[in-house]
C-alpha cells in the first residue's frame, strides 16, 4: 500500500492557524505513508496535477486530502481520483479547514495538534478503503411539483417544456399563489395578474402538465427515481369541462364567507370562482360553507346551472402516482400580525395588512372601492421581519420594495395622498430598486427611519395616532393617520410545514426549508431528487423565485435525462457466512432494503442494493457482526478511534 | 508409548463444569482409558507439588474451568501454563469470565463489604483477610483479586470448550481433537461461527420483520412455545450468541442468556445485543414518541449490565477496562 | 491527543453526515470559538455508530463521547437518530451501573444550519469532562 497525503494551506486559511511543518513530519511518520507534501491550493488545478503526476511517479495507490470539509470539495478529489484512474473511494479527506483552523482560531499549537489527529484518522481509514463501484440505475422523466403559485408554475412549464411529465399539486381551487393576488410587480409596475394569467393558461393546455388543483400531497415514500405519492383531490362538485362561468350558481347561492382572494376585504359565496384568472376556469363549492347538498337544505346552485356542470355525487378521491424527483415549491404565508398585538391588527379597522392593500389597490384603480382608505397614510415596515421578540430575525427582503410600490399606485390614485414608510432600513438591493425608491421620494412618498412603538385609535374619528422617533434627524414625529399598512414579512407557510413532515427535508433556523449548500447547491435538498423552488427556501421577491424555480427544473432535468444515474455505493453488505438470521437488520431498515434469501436449511440476510441508502443502521444493529456497512465498515471505525486515543 | 497426559483445574466456578466432565457417563471412561489424568483436583488426590514436579509442557492438556478471582487460582493456572503443551478455557467463567464475572460491576472493597459487613444473613461480620490469627495460630487464605479476569486475560490460552456447563458432545469434540492430534488452528472455540438463530428451533416461527413493543420477563409471561422469545418481547441473547449449545435453554422454554459467548467477530456480545434490542425496542412508535416515553420505555429494562452481560462482563469492553486497570496495579 | 504535557480532554464526537457534520462545518466557517478537545468521527447516520464502539472509545481513554445526530422528524433515513437515541440511553445506563459518570455518554441533535448549537453542545460537554477529570473506577 502506498499512501500518499497532501497538507492544503488554503491560501492561509489553514496555514495562518495551523503549522504545517509540523503536520507533514506527523504524517510522514504514519505507516503506509510514502509521500507527504503541502501546497497552497490542492484544489486548484495546479494543485491537482501535481497530486495526479505523484499518482504516476511514486505509485501511490491511496491518497489522503488534508484540506476543507469532504463536503465541501470531496466531488473535486473524487473527480481527480477518477482522472487518475483510481476509484474515488480509496481518497479520504481531513478536515482541517472548517473543524480545525476555522473553528479553533484561538488555539493554535492545540489545532496544529487537531490537524495531525484528524489527518491520521483519515489515513487509518484509507488504509482500509477498498474500491466501490456505482450500480447505474434505471430513471424515468415524471415530476412532482407540489404548490401552485408562481414557482411552482414556471418549474412546470420548463419541465413539460423540455418533455417531462410533469404532475402540479395545488391545495387551492386555482394555481396562481400569491402572485395572483398582487396588483403590480415593483419595481417596473406590470400588472402582475396580466403577466401570470397567460403562464397560468399555458399550464392549463399544456400536454405534460397534468394539473391537480384542490388537491394535496398526503404522503410520499420512496427514492430517487421512483418515489410514491399519495394524492388527495377534493371534490369541487363542478365539472370544468361544462362550467361556462357565467355566475349564475354564485347569485342563488344563500351563504356568504369572507373572500380569501381578497384578505377577507370582500364577500364570496359557498360556489365561487376565487379570481377571474382562475386555472381551472370553474368554479367550486366549497363545501365547508355549503348549506348541504340535499335539495332539502338548499341544492339552489344545481337548479340554477343551465350548463348542467354541478354533480353533487362527487366524493374526495386519493390518487398513487409514481415519479422521479419532486419539486417543492409550496411557498410562503404572510406573518399574523395578531402576534404583534401592538399593532392593533383586528382591533382597529383601519389598521390592514400590505397583501390587503394590494387587493384595495387594485379594486381603486378599476373604480371599485372594497374601502376607502382615505389620504394619510403610514406605513410600517418589519412587521414579523427582524425582530427578535417574537423569533424573525430575517430580512423579509420584499417589503421595502412592496411599500415603495403600494405608496406610488396609492398616489397615483390620488396625488394628494399625504404617504409616510416608516422604516427600520431601507433595502433596495436589486436591479433598479434603488431607481425606483428615488421616484417615490421624489413623488413625495416621505421615508421615515423609525419604528412605531404602538398604535392607537382616537375613538370618536377611528384615526390612528402614531409616535414615531425619525432617528436620522432626531425629532419625534407624531400623527393621526387614516389607515395604517403592516409591511408584514413572509413566513413558511402552513403547506410547506406539513410537506415536511411528509418529505422530512431539513430546515433553517427561520423555519424555511434547507437547501444541500447555501453556495453552490441553492436549490437542491439533502434528499437526492427533491429540490426547491422559490419562497418555500426563503423569502425572495418574483424574479428571483422563477429564476429559482427555473434553476429547480434544470437540477431535476440534469438528474432524468441521462435515462440513469449512479447509486450510492456505499450500501450495506451482509456475510452470509455469519448471518444466523436473527432478522434485527430486516426490521431496522427504514427502506425495506433487507430480506430473507433461503439455501436449503440456510437462511440468511441480503441486501437489495438498489433499494439500500446506505444509512448503516443494519450494521449498527446487527448483534453478530455479519451486518455491515461499505466505506464504514466497524473495522474502519474502530481503526479511526483508534488514531486519535 | 505412555498414554498423554491431562489435567483438570477449577478455578471461580460453580462446580457444574466438573459436574459435565462426569456426564460424558461411559464416554468418559473410554477416555479414561487413553489418558493419564495427572491432576484433577474435584476427584483425584493429586497435589500442587506433583504438578511442580511435572517437567515443563509434559501435560497434553489442561482443562481449567472457572474465571480468575483469587491469587491463588492466578498461581495455579500459571503453574498448568508452564507444564502443559496446550491450554483450554472450559465452560463459560474460563472463556469469558461467566457468573463470577458480574461482581466486575463492584470494586472489590464494596463487594466484601456487601457481602460480610452488610448482608444481613451473615451473623459473623468478619471480613477474611489473606492473613489472621485464630486460636494462636497463623492462617493463610489467597487474597482476592482487585477484578474476575477471564483465563485467557490471565495466561495464553489456546482453545475455548464453550458453555454453562459445555455440553457433552462439544467437549467430547474438544478431546477428540487431542487424542487423534488433530488440533484446530489456535484460538478457536469448539462451537459453530454462527449465531443461536441458526439452529434456534424457533427460527422459522418468527415473522421476517418484528418490533419489540415492551420487554418482558421470563416470569411475567406464558410464553408460547410456537414463538421466537424476541418478537415476544423477552430478551433472549440467542442473535449475540454463538450456537453450539444443542438449544437447551430454548427446548426448555427459557431464552438464551448467552453462555456460549459472541460470534467470532464481535468483541462485545453485551453491547451487540444491548444495541438490536434497543433498536427494536417501541420501533414501531418511535417516530411519535416523546423523548420522556423512550426514557420511560428504556428505564423499564430491569439491571441492563446483569441481563446483556451475564456472561461476558470480563471479557468485554467494560471488563477489560478494569484489567487494563489491575495490570497497571501488578506492575 | 497524544502529545502534550497538560492531560487534554479527549472527547470523542460521532457526527451523522447530513445534519451535525455539516452543523460543524457550519461552526467553522462562522469562526466559532470552539474549544480545541474534541475529535469528530463522521458516520453516514448515528444509527450507524455501534455502542461496541463507543465503550471501545472509553476503553481506549476516551473522558466522554457525544453522539450528534439530526434533530428528531429531521433524520436524512428516515428515523436513524431514533434508534441511537435508545441505544445511547440504553449504554448510559449500562455505563452508570458500571461506575461511569452519566454525562460521559450524550446524545444530542444538531442540524445543518445549527453552528451555533454545535459550538454550544460541544463546549459545554468539553467543560463538563474538565470539571469531571479523566474517568476513574467505580
Amino acid at each position: 500500500m502506498r499512501i500518499g497525503v497532501y497538507i492544503c494551506h488554503c491560501g492561509g486559511n489553514i496555514s495562518d492557524i495551523v503549522n504545517i511543518g509540523e503536520a507533514v513530519e506527523f504524517a510522514k511518520k504514519q505507516k503506509d505513508v510514502v509521500l507527504v507534501r503541502d501546497n497552497g491550493h490542492i484544489c486548484s488545478n495546479e494543485g491537482q496535477m501535481l497530486v495526479l503526476s505523484d499518482i504516476r511517479e511514486f505509485k501511490l495507490d491511496k491518497i489522503v486530502i488534508a484540506a476543507c470539509s469532504p463536503s465541501f470539495q470531496g466531488q473535486t478529489f473524487m473527480k481527480m481520483m477518477e482522472r487518475a484512474g483510481l476509484n474515488p473511494y480509496v481518497l479520504e479527506m481531513a478536515n482541517i479547514r472548517e473543524q480545525c483552523s476555522w473553528a479553533h482560531i484561538n488555539y493554535p499549537e492545540e489545532a496544529t495538534e487537531k490537524a495531525k489527529d484528524l489527518t491520521n484518522i483519515a489515513i487509518s481509514k484509507v488504509r482500509l478503503d477498498t474500491p466501490l463501484s456505482k450500480a447505474k440505475m434505471p430513471i424515468g422523466k415524471r415530476v412532482l411539483v407540489i404548490g401552485g403559485g408562481i414557482a411552482g408554475i414556471q418549474a412546470a412549464l420548463d419541465l413539460g417544456d423540455a418533455g417531462f411529465k410533469v404532475y402540479l399539486v395545488e391545495e387551492k381551487p386555482t394555481i396562481g399563489g400569491h402572485m395572483a393576488q398582487l396588483s403590480k410587480t415593483f419595481p417596473t409596475e406590470d400588472c402582475s395578474a396580466c403577466i401570470l394569467s397567460p403562464k397560468m393558461s399555458d399550464v392549463a393546455a399544456h400536454p405534460n402538465i397534468e394539473l391537480l388543483t384542490y388537491s394535496e400531497v398526503i404522503a410520499i415514500s420512496g427514492y430517487l427515481g421512483n418515489y410514491n405519492a399519495k394524492i388527495k383531490i377534493k371534490p369541487t362538485y363542478v365539472d370544468p369541462s361544462k362550467c361556462t362561468c357565467c355566475g349564475d350558481c354564485s347569485e342563488v347561492c344563500p351563504v356568504d364567507v369572507p373572500n380569501e382572494f381578497n384578505e377577507g376585504l370582500s364577500f364570496r359565496k359557498a360556489i365561487y370562482i376565487p379570481t377571474d384568472i382562475a386555472v381551472p376556469h370553474s368554479f367550486t363549492l366549497d363545501i365547508e360553507n355549503c348549506l348541504g347538498l340535499l335539495p332539502l337544505a338548499c341544492a339552489k346552485c344545481r337548479d340554477a346551472c343551465d350548463a348542467k356542470a354541478i354533480n353533487y355525487d362527487q366524493y374526495e378521491k386519493t390518487m398513487d402516482i409514481t415519479v422521479d424527483t419532486i419539486i417543492v415549491a409550496t411557498g410562503f404565508d404572510i406573518f399574523n400580525p395578531a402576534e404583534k398585538p401592538v399593532f392593533g391588527f383586528g382591533k382597529y379597522e383601519n389598521v390592514l395588512t400590505a397583501l390587503q392593500l394590494e387587493r384595495l389597490v387594485e379594486h381603486e384603480e378599476s373604480g371599485k372601492n372594497l374601502v376607502d382608505i382615505g389620504n394619510k397614510i403610514a406605513f410600517i415596515q418589519c412587521v414579523g421581519s427582524r425582530d427578535e421578540q417574537i423569533k424573525k430575525e430575517y430580512c423579509s427582503r420584499v417589503c421595502c420594495m412592496y411599500a415603495t410600490k403600494l405608496a406610488q399606485l396609492l398616489k397615483r390614485n390620488r396625488p394628494e395622498r399625504d404617504i409616510y414608510i416608516f422604516y427600520t432600513d431601507l433595502r433596495a438591493y436589486g436591479k433598479g430598486f434603488e431607481e425606483y425608491y428615488k421616484r417615490a421620494q421624489k413623488n413625495g412618498v416621505k421615508y421615515i427611519r423609525g419604528r412605531t412603538a404602538e398604535i392607537q385609535e382616537n375613538p370618536k374619528n377611528k384615526k390612528l395616532i402614531l409616535k414615531v422617533e425619525d432617528t436620522l434627524t432626531r425629532s419625534l414625529i407624531e400623527g393621526e393617520f387614516d389607515t395604517v399598512i403592516l409591511s408584514t414579512g413572509m413566513v413558511p407557510s402552513e403547506g410547506t410545514k406539513k410537506i415536511r413532515d411528509i418529505l422530512r427535508i431539513g430546515r433553517t433556523t427561520d423555519g424555511f426549508l434547507a437547501e444541500a449548500h447555501p453556495k453552490f447547491k441553492p436549490v437542491d435538498t439533502l434528499t437526492e431528487g427533491i429540490f426547491l423552488a422559490g419562497t418555500v427556501q426563503g423569502p425572495k421577491d418574483i424574479p428571483d423565485t422563477v429564476a429559482q424555480a427555473s434553476a429547480a427544473a434544470a437540477r431535476a432535468i440534469r438528474l432524468m435525462n441521462k435515462g440513469e444515474y449512479e447509486a450510492e455505493p456505499i450500501t450495506a453488505s451482509i456475510d452470509e457466512e455469519l448471518c444466523a438470521g436473527c432478522g434485527v437488520c430486516i426490521s431496522v431498515c427504514p427502506y425495506d432494503a433487507i430480506a430473507f434469501e433461503a439455501e436449503g436449511a440456510r437462511k440468511f440476510a441480503k441486501v437489495n442494493e438498489m433499494l439500500c441508502k446506505g444509512c448503516g443502521s443494519c450494521a449498527g444493529s446487527c448483534p453478530s457482526g455479519a451486518a455491515q456497512q461499505k466505506w464504514f465498515n466497524t473495522e474502519q471505525i474502530k481503526e479511526m478511534l483508534r488514531a486519535i486515543l | 508409548m505412555s498414554k498423554p497426559k491431562v489435567a483438570f483445574y477449577w478455578c471461580a466456578s460453580c462446580g457444574g463444569c466438573e459436574e459435565a466432565v462426569v456426564d460424558l457417563n461411559e464416554d468418559l471412561l473410554q477416555v479414561a482409558e487413553k489418558v493419564d489424568i495427572v491432576f484433577w483436583p474435584v476427584a483425584l488426590d493429586f497435589k500442587r507439588s506433583d504438578v511442580e514436579k511435572l517437567s515443563d509442557r509434559s501435560i497434553a492438556v489442561s482443562f481449567i474451568n472457572g474465571a480468575i478471582r483469587t491469587r491463588e487460582q492466578e498461581e495455579m493456572v500459571r503453574l498448568l501454563r508452564k507444564k502443559s503443551a496446550y491450554v483450554a478455557a472450559f465452560g463459560s467463567c474460563a472463556h469469558i469470565g461467566g457468573i463470577p464475572g458480574l461482581g466486575n460491576q463492584f470494586a472489590k472493597e464494596k463487594l466484601l463489604k456487601l457481602i460480610y459487613e452488610d448482608l444481613e444473613t451473615n451473623d459473623d461480620r468478619t471480613v477474611p483477610k489473606p492473613l489472621s490469627k485464630a486460636d494462636g495460630n497463623e492462617l493463610e487464605i489467597p487474597e482476592i483479586c482487585e477484578y474476575v479476569r477471564t483465563l485467557d486475560q490471565t495466561i495464553d490460552v489456546d482453545y475455548y470448550i464453550p458453555g454453562c456447563a459445555p455440553p457433552a458432545d462439544i467437549i467430547l469434540k474438544g478431546l477428540t481433537a487431542f487424542l487423534k492430534g488433530e488440533l484446530p488452528p489456535k484460538g478457536t472455540v469448539f462451537a459453530s461461527d454462527k449465531s443461536l438463530c441458526d439452529t434456534c428451533p424457533l427460527r422459522d416461527k418468527k415473522p421476517d420483520k418484528f418490533s419489540i413493543k415492551e420487554l418482558k420477563r421470563p416470569h411475567e409471561v406464558i410464553h408460547d412455545p410456537e414463538k421466537c422469545f424476541l418478537s415476544e418481547g423477552i430478551i433472549c441473547l440467542g442473535p449475540a450468541t454463538r450456537s453450539g449449545c444443542g438449544e437447551r435453554c430454548i427446548n426448555a422454554n427459557m431464552p438464551c442468556r448467552g453462555c456460549f459467548g459472541p460470534s467470532p467477530r464481535v468483541y462485545d456480545q453485551g453491547a451487540k445485543i444491548l444495541s438490536a434490542i434497543a433498536s427494536l425496542l417501541g420501533i414501531d412508535e418511535e417516530e411519535i414518541a416523546s423523548e420522556e416515553d423512550v426514557s420511560r420505555l428504556i428505564d423499564s429494562i430491569p439491571d441492563p449490565v446483569g441481563l446483556f452481560y451475564m456472561y461476558s462482563l470480563p471479557a468485554s469492553n467494560l471488563g477489560d477496562k478494569r484489567r487494563n486497570d489491575e495490570q497497571k496495579d501488578n506492575s | 491527543m497524544k502529545k502534550g504535557t497538560i492531560e487534554r480532554p479527549k472527547l470523542v464526537v460521532f457526527c451523522c453526515n447530513w445534519c451535525s457534520y455539516a452543523g460543524a462545518d457550519n461552526a467553522g466557517v462562522s469562526k466559532m470559538d470552539i474549544k480545541p478537545y474534541f475529535r469528530i468521527i463522521r458516520t453516514m447516520c448515528s444509527s450507524r455508530v455501534e455502542p461496541d464502539t463507543v465503550l471501545e472509545a472509553f476503553k481506549k481513554g476516551a473522558w466522554g463521547v457525544l453522539i450528534l445526530g439530526c434533530h428528531p422528524g429531521d433524520c436524512h433515513y428516515k428515523n436513524g437518530n431514533y434508534k441511537a437515541l435508545r441505544r445511547t440511553l440504553l449504554l448510559k445506563r449500562v455505563l452508570e451501573d458500571m461506575g461511569y459518570e452519566k454525562e460521559r455518554l450524550t446524545i444530542d441533535w444538531v442540524s445543518a444550519s445549527e453552528g451555533e448549537r454545535f459550538a454550544s453542545v460541544v463546549n459545554s460537554t468539553i467543560e463538563k469532562m474538565i470539571e469531571l477529570g479523566p474517568p476513574k473506577n467505580a
